[in-house]
């Protein structure tokens, strides 16, 4: 074999690996979530989802975790939404290259790294003791709020960024201050791509099982929350829970439970895609 | 009027900006305060060199090296999965990956990362670790090698996506003049468009890195919870996570050194992806200047 060949040869080798490494993940995926819909498939009924906990395997339903991450997605979204959107609005339209912005910067590219547990040791000492809010699901949606800002933030920045500049100076061109461009011009323009991005942080919300466990939710309520300042299980944590017992029914739970999460965890991809999807075209 | 107005709305949006400042000094204080007035009581010498954690049991030992090895083992573990994985995935994307092929499999990939880490958990416990034990008779039922392999598999899209992005930075008559040399594709990836990455790269690894380090659930679940001063991959360990895990949901009152614990345990995690936070921020704005 020349060397020319033996080049050839090991160029269509590193092909074949690549594309053997790139569905590796996704075989493994599919393995998985085919597997859980073994387990899980059969346990879901009715009756799983608006049972209340129980000792009994069989008996138990997720009503409650169910309830509590419903609770916690709205007040997350209700808390985080206006904030991030603000804060991504004031870097990309206001901030003046100075050692502020340059500040606030490397500080979101900072907590976009900090690991989520670290959130729900602010959030237990600064929300449940200092506040004296408890464990309550209002404590965990901030804990999850702060958690979140920075995803927010980043993605409202690159939306904004994507807003083509003639539209703001036509606005400006007729008369319109800073603000009347930014809220009838820039922001509408810009809807898909916040949206998109709220949408992929709020799912990111709803997985998040460690900051929550520490603010002290609970693998055991009773009741589903009905205020804000109620004690709340997320299905996470109930999953979590279940895992952690002996007995195969419960692991069957586990596996039904991790169905309808990542049912929730897929739609909500798949509706952010679907929004960003239609913003590109609407974009161009 | 309409100034004033601006000028309120201006403000406000900027206060909005600052509440990020306000997490990360939050974050700091919390743990510092909590963090000092454990070490007001355990000797800081004691922490970083007792190779005991037993802070639950009556005999207390407060060191943190065994959970300290336990991160870095799965850690290590995740990473030797996720790197030549996620780095051949995107030398493939970029190099060789028809286009309508790149955009169908990224939005794939990046499922990957937005299933929950308490679903990787299970994975691992309870498919991995029976399937290995095939293998590796001895291996327990809680270990580090299947958690650090499952996390490994959670991080590939965390390094195939950024390295891809630096890799389809690279210009295009850098290939060119590569191509015109007449070497193939293969040569060209590893000899011109790698090296002229490597910030961008570099970056996406201790990105991974990072998040490995915090990654909690699928430790908390599949790893066990034992600390152990040991890099055998085949026995339950106990991560600085999964510690503070373990105490979160025990009923540990406020104020006792147990509580404080979970607050030193969590600024010795801080301090380590504070910094490689801090290092990859630094890289990446390198790496901007140079093809902007």
């Amino acid at each position: 074999m020349t060397n020319v060949q033996k080049n050839r040869l090991k160029d269509q080798l590193f092909k074949f690996w690549g594309i053997g490494c790139t569905l590796i993940g996704l075989v493994l995926l599919i393995i998985f979530i085919g597997g859980i819909l073994i387990d899980g498939l059969s346990r879901i009924d009715w009756a799983f989802i608006t049972d209340l906990p129980s000792r009994k395997a069989e008996k138990s339903g997720i009503w409650t975790p169910l309830m509590g991450s419903v609770w916690i997605l709205v007040l997350t979204a209700i808390i985080s939404f206006p904030i991030s959107v603000a804060a991504g609005v004031y870097l990309e339209e206001y901030a003046k290259k100075n050692r502020l912005s340059a500040l606030l910067e490397i500080n979101i590219s900072n907590l976009a790294g900090v690991p989520s547990i670290i959130y729900g040791l602010l959030g237990l000492e600064v929300f449940v003791r200092i506040m004296s809010l408890g464990a309550s699901v209002l404590a965990g949606a901030l804990t999850l709020s702060l958690l979140i800002l920075p995803i927010i933030i980043v993605a409202t920045r690159e939306a904004i960024k994507a807003v083509p500049s003639s539209i703001r100076d036509a606005s400006y061109a007729l008369g319109a201050s800073k603000w009347q461009t930014i809220w009838n011009q820039v922001l509408p323009a810009s809807s898909g791509g916040i949206l998109t991005g709220v949408i992929l942080a709020l799912s990111r919300a709803v997985g998040e099982t460690a900051p929550l466990i520490v603010v002290g939710a609970l693998a055991y309520v009773p009741f589903a929350p009905s205020g804000p300042l109620d004690q709340f299980s997320v299905l996470p944590i109930q999953i979590f829970n279940w895992i952690s017992r002996p007995q195969q029914g419960f692991i069957d739970n586990a596996a039904a439970a991790i169905i309808i999460l990542l049912l929730i965890t897929f739609v909500m991809n798949g509706i952010a895609v679907y929004f960003r999807n239609k913003w590109q075209k609407k974009l161009q | 009027m309409r100034k004033i107005k601006e000028f309120v709305i201006e403000k406000s949006l900027l206060s909005s900006a600052l509440v990020t400042i306000a997490v990360t000094v939050g974050i700091i204080s919390v743990l510092a305060f909590e963090a000092f007035s454990f070490f007001q009581e355990v000797s800081i010498v004691d922490f970083f060199t007792d190779t005991q954690w037993t802070p639950l049991f009556t005999k207390k030992h407060y060191g943190i090296l065994p959970l300290l090895t336990g991160t870095l083992l799965t850690t290590f573990i995740a990473i030797s999965v996720a790197l030549p994985i996620g780095l051949s995935i995107s030398i493939y994307l970029s190099e060789y990956a028809p286009k309508s092929f790149r955009k169908t499999i990224k939005p794939l990939l990046e499922l990957l990362a937005a299933v929950p880490t308490v679903v990787y958990g299970f994975f691992a416990l309870v498919v991995v670790t029976p399937f290995l034990q095939q293998f590796i008779p001895g291996l327990s039922g809680f270990n580090s090698l299947s958690a650090g392999i499952v996390m490994g598999i959670m991080i590939i899209p965390f390094v195939s996506s950024l390295s891809e992005d630096a890799l389809f930075a690279v210009p295009k008559a850098l290939r060119e003049a590569s191509y015109g040399m007449g070497a193939t594709r293969l040569q060209t990836a590893f000899k011109v468009v790698v090296p002229a990455a490597s910030s961008g790269i570099i970056v996406s690894i201790i990105l991974a890195i990072s998040r490995a380090i915090g990654e909690t659930m699928i430790v908390a679940i599949a790893a066990g919870q034992q600390p152990r001063l040991t890099l055998d991959p085949t026995v339950p360990v106990e991560t600085i996570t999964a510690y503070i895990v373990q105490v979160s949901l025990g009923d540990v009152p406020h104020g006792s050194l147990e509580y404080k614990t979970i607050f030193a345990a969590g600024i010795t995690l801080f301090a380590f992806t504070f910094l490689l936070n801090t290092l990859s921020f630094r890289i990446r704005k390198k790496f901007r200047e140079k093809y902007d």
